[in-house]
């Protein structure tokens, strides 16, 4: 599968209380957890977030409390993937269950810019910057875990027959 | 290969002889855990599975405490879908206000989980009962779901890092100062897809609440899990609150371990963490005056009945700054009601503090003790990011209880220490 999009760049220890304040945990609902995602962080990404957009971000991306709201918030507001330098253990869990793309790739994540056009090709693990014309490589997912993913998440794979 | 105490717990709970660090493995739950904002995730999880039962419901548990008593009418009609569940499926354990507390706080006291168990919680603190010997680890709803559903989650057996624990701790010096300390050391991810496996002779120091306190705050090293070693004080605990019986797993003579660190308990001042990151530790006399407008004593990491005996002895017979708002929150109902007869909240009233029901309200800017922009809060919850406890614009300082009620009289962050020298004069 092939994600493609413009960049949207964050820093180190990107924690799940600005990706989704606590304050708005009070609903599961996907679309408001959409209108208030990364809020506390970058007030600006609500407004121009559009669909198929990446997030590229530092280290320990999603690090904090264990709340599934927060990648829901992500892939609820148009974003197709996050590449990080490395992600905290229960998001990257999480990410895979809801069916986020997500990929570790600490080059790209240094490298590629903000507003770069960027594509990511999940089962090579090669990712290029459009922008700049260069290419990155990344560990791939083994196949289950990008059907997972490809499927919508733990709960629609094993509904849809994917997993036993 | 030698396992360490994490992998044989997993080991034993996969069916395997041994497993090795990266191994990817099914075990078997003993212990399920939800709150009010998780939960309700995890039901329509479990529903989209299409499982008619739970696998077992003395297993499954739900707490309500993060937005309970209701803070707003969301908060009531998510804790009223958890309540609806837990009747229809009959969960043994579903506590709701009157019994509910900190859920970190009240699965220890009501002896849900023991030595050796595996427990998975859809809350990140949930590697708080590593404290009593057990794997245990923060996942999301969809795993909770699953887990509630079939009993069973995946792990990649995680390496480990070993902490070897020497010393005693100074006057003051509680298990607070020493999570702060290791974490300023390691870093917010130092501890990233590890367990932190705690040893060595300076256990014998560190009381319960000690030990829970520094294994719920392992997730703010990036850790899997955090885990103690089972010794006669642990299973003194376990014996107290009724927990079943104890399976003891010791690490391996050559167990691996990616690091080791050895800390002289003896050499811990009392420890603040600075916004907004956990690692941010520093000691007094790194800083000046930072004047604060509130004060939280409670949470999951701090709200047991060692810290209200902490700040009780720090507010007895003192009042608190002018213009400091003090929030008191026993964790649980047991904790509250045995502060009140120690006579732990008449000190706290006299001495200008309010005293809450348990909730987790203010540590994750909930509700009861909410900061507007510029303000800032000395706290003994577990995260200072931004935003933590409410306005992008607010400041948490983290620390024991000792500090934050040090800090109440003074109104400036403050070591106890220096009270101490003040009552000496």
């Amino acid at each position: 599968m092939i994600y493609r999009g413009n960049v949207i760049k964050y820093g180190d220890n990107v924690d799940t209380d600005v990706i989704i304040p606590a304050r708005y945990l009070n609903t599961s609902d996907r679309s408001e957890l959409a209108a208030h995602c990364m809020e506390d962080l970058d007030s600006t990404f609500v407004s121009r977030v559009k669909d198929g957009d990446i997030i590229i971000a530092g280290a320990n991306f999603g690090c904090g409390s264990s709340r599934e709201h927060a990648p829901i918030a992500i892939k609820a507001s148009g974003v197709s993937m996050v590449i990080a330098k490395s992600f905290a253990r229960i998001f990257y869990r999480n990410a895979i269950n809801i069916g986020l793309a997500i990929v570790e790739c600490p080059e790209a994540a240094e490298e590629i810019s903000e507003c770069d056009i960027t594509e990511a090709d999940m089962d090579s693990g090669v990712i290029r910057d459009l922008t700049t014309g260069k290419e990155y490589k990344a560990q791939p997912f083994p196949e289950f875990i990008q059907k997972i993913i490809e499927n919508g998440g733990l709960m629609q794979s094993v509904a849809n027959g994917i997993i036993e | 290969m030698g396992m360490t105490m994490t992998q044989k717990i997993l080991a034993a709970h996969s069916g395997l002889e041994s497993v090795s660090a990266g191994q990817l493995i099914l075990a078997g739950l003993d212990l399920v855990l939800g709150n009010d904002i998780t939960s309700p995730v995890a039901i329509k999880e479990f529903r989209k599975l299409g499982a008619d039962k739970v696998f077992d419901r003395g297993k499954v548990t739900m707490i309500m405490d993060h937005f309970v008593p209701n803070k707003d009418i969301k908060a009531a009609e998510q804790c009223k879908m958890c309540r609806g569940f837990c009747a229809e499926h009959e969960i043994t354990h579903f506590y709701d206000v009157g019994q509910m507390g900190i859920e970190h706080a009240l699965i220890p006291e009501k002896g849900l989980v023991t030595a050796g168990d595996c427990v998975i919680g859809a809350d990140s603190h949930t590697c708080t009962y590593g404290a009593l010997g057990a794997f245990s680890t923060g996942v999301g709803s969809t795993d909770m779901a699953c887990g509630m559903a079939t009993g069973k989650a995946w792990f990649k057996v995680p390496s480990a890092i070993k902490f070897e624990l020497t010393g005693k701790p100074r006057r003051y010096v509680s298990g607070k100062d020493i999570i702060l300390h290791i974490i300023g050391m390691t870093g917010v991810d130092g501890a990233l897809y590890s367990s932190m496996e705690f040893t060595g002779d300076g256990l014998k120091h560190l009381s319960m609440s000690d030990r829970l306190c520094i294994a719920n705050m392992a997730i703010e090293a990036g850790a899997k899990n955090g885990i103690f070693e089972v010794d006669d004080i642990t299973l003194e605990y376990l014996r107290l609150h009724g927990a079943g019986e104890p399976k003891i797993y010791s690490a391996d003579p050559d167990a691996q371990y990616e690091k080791t660190y050895t800390i002289d308990l003896s050499a811990i001042e009392p420890t603040v963490a600075f916004p907004h990151l956990p690692e941010n530790a520093k000691t007094f006399g790194e800083f000046g005056d930072i004047p604060i407008d509130q004060v939280v004593i409670g949470s999951c990491t701090n709200g047991r009945l060692e810290d209200m005996a902490a700040a009780a002895a720090i507010l007895h017979g003192r009042k608190c700054a002018k213009n400091v708002r003090v929030i008191i929150i026993p964790a649980t109902q047991q904790i509250y009601l045995e502060a009140m007869e120690r006579g732990y909240i008449r000190t706290f009233i006299e001495a200008g503090a309010v005293v809450s029901t348990p909730t987790c309200g203010p540590c994750l800017g909930g509700y009861m003790g909410v900061l507007a922009e510029g303000e800032r809060a000395i706290s003994t919850t577990n995260r200072n990011f931004v935003g933590r406890m409410g306005h992008p614009g607010s400041e948490v300082y983290l620390a024991s209880p000792a500090v934050a009620a040090a800090s109440a009289v003074t109104g400036r962050i403050t070591s106890p220490w220096e009270l101490d020298k003040e009552a000496a004069v």
